[in-house]
């Protein structure tokens, strides 16, 4: 019968603290640059320019149809070799946030396109100039059309981030394997990491239904 | 010596997208025979069931894939079985596909109107009969195009199995890139495979979505 020994593993709770540290700051940095540039993209789907909109669909069913596991490391090996050099912490935040937008860009597109054209033409007979369409008419009832969508993406995004300790960027996963190769408590290691992934997204849950009471309670016009 | 990236070394890539497809396949059908318990398990009404169910896809859904892959990776020399990467890939990649899709497929029997297993029960058809031929029939069309989502993203999910060790796609592109230093090169390569695999199913489950969607509205 195997026996769990947890003792090296509480020792290394410091070590542990730190790499979860490290990937709530990833995510965290992940999306809040990634919803900047994707309600930019998004933008760009909708533009009336072609050549635009092909090179974000291109962009999107690119990174939408390979692995991450892969985009890493075609970001941490392959860059270099065409003068491109990242510490593993920003190979890391890069391939997370390329990762995030092709989704969170999909996401945001969908809700700018569930606000009815009457609404657009409304602002625009107000006399609002294009920008204040787009920020109060656009973007406000289409963020909250798609934020539920939008956490789960995030909460997915946390989760997909424990593939970046394969390049050793310090975040948790990478914290648990270093734990391993020293105590070999392999059993005891995971099952305590994996516990506090599973902790940290129903937290991030929690948070965010109560964001989204608190920041959309108004009634629906419909 | 460092080898250049040559003719062999894609057909070495190449060789290796037939495991990612086998990984892909058992976890698909494992998950597919999983995903189907769960949710009916879930959907049966039977308090027990429903909590245990709807704590193993709580479970699956939040915590890393990698994770799962490590835990049923290093949990097999813990109930004493040899560790094979081959085993623990196939087994966890099952175990969350049967997570996801029994909650994708409780979504889509959940969405069937409740007037037609009622309906059912008033012909004195059983549970089984009533699942059988009235309710799973209905829910299948509903569940092709995000069953085919998920299989997309299943696929891509198998390359996580280059972690702990499984000669797939990834970790042939990893063996290659190891011997010619040539990553950019390589991991183009290996995307491209991953591409070829996934775009036509993302394709699909698209135009599913949209026909469902025409047929349903009007």
């Amino acid at each position: 019968m195997y026996d769990f020994n947890f003792a090296p593993v509480i020792a290394s709770s410091d070590q542990l603290l730190r790499g979860a540290a490290v990937t709530l700051e990833l995510s965290v940095e992940a999306m809040a640059i990634g919803l900047v540039i994707s309600i930019g993209l998004a933008g760009a789907k909708t533009s009336k320019i072609a050549p635009l909109r092909w090179a974000v669909q291109a962009y999107i069913e690119l990174i939408r149809n390979t692995p991450f596991l892969v985009q890493i490391f075609f970001i941490f090996f392959g860059l270099p070799s065409i003068g491109l050099r990242l510490t593993p912490n920003s190979a890391a935040l890069l391939a997370l946030v390329v990762n995030f937008c092709a989704y969170a860009t999909e996401i945001i597109r969908a809700g700018i396109e569930s606000i009815a054209v009457g609404q657009i033409e409304a602002g625009r007979a107000l006399g609002l100039k294009p920008l204040q369409v787009f920020r109060y008419i656009i973007l406000k009832p289409a963020l909250r059309t798609v934020y539920p969508a939008l956490t789960s993406q995030f909460i997915y995004l946390m989760l997909t981030s424990s593939v970046v300790s394969v390049i050793s960027a310090g975040d948790l996963a990478a914290a648990g394997n270093d734990i391993q190769s020293k105590t070999f408590a392999s059993m005891e290691v995971y099952l305590i990491i994996t516990a506090v992934y599973f902790l940290m997204s129903i937290v991030f849950s929690a948070i965010f239904s109560a964001i989204e009471k608190a920041a959309f309670d108004y009634p629906l016009s419909r | 010596m460092i080898r250049t990236f040559g003719w062999n070394e894609f057909l070495f890539i190449l060789g290796a997208v037939r495991w990612t497809l086998a990984l892909s396949a058992i976890a698909f059908v494992g998950g597919g025979v999983g995903g189907l318990a769960v949710a009916l398990a879930r959907t049966s009404g039977r308090k027990a069931l429903m909590r245990a169910t709807a704590g193993f896809i709580r479970v699956f859904q939040g915590t890393p894939l990698l994770m799962q892959l490590f835990l049923v990776y290093f949990g097999m020399a813990v109930v004493g079985a040899a560790i094979n990467p081959w085993i623990a890939a196939a087994l966890a990649l099952t175990l969350h596909a049967s997570a996801f899709l029994g909650e994708i497929w409780r979504g889509c029997i959940e969405a069937i109107p409740p007037g037609q297993n009622e309906a059912g029960t008033a012909l004195g058809l059983k549970w089984l009969a009533r699942m059988r031929w009235i309710v799973l029939p209905q829910a299948a069309r509903i569940a092709v195009a995000p069953t085919v989502g998920f299989l997309v993203q299943l696929i891509k999910g198998t390359s996580l199995a280059a972690i702990i060790g499984f000669t797939e796609l990834t970790r042939a592109g990893q063996i290659i890139n190891n011997a010619t230093f040539e990553p950019f090169l390589v991991f183009s390569t290996v995307a491209a495979f991953y591409f070829v695999l996934c775009w036509p199913l993302s394709l699909l489950a698209r135009r599913a979505e949209i026909r469902f969607a025409r047929a349903t509205t009007r």
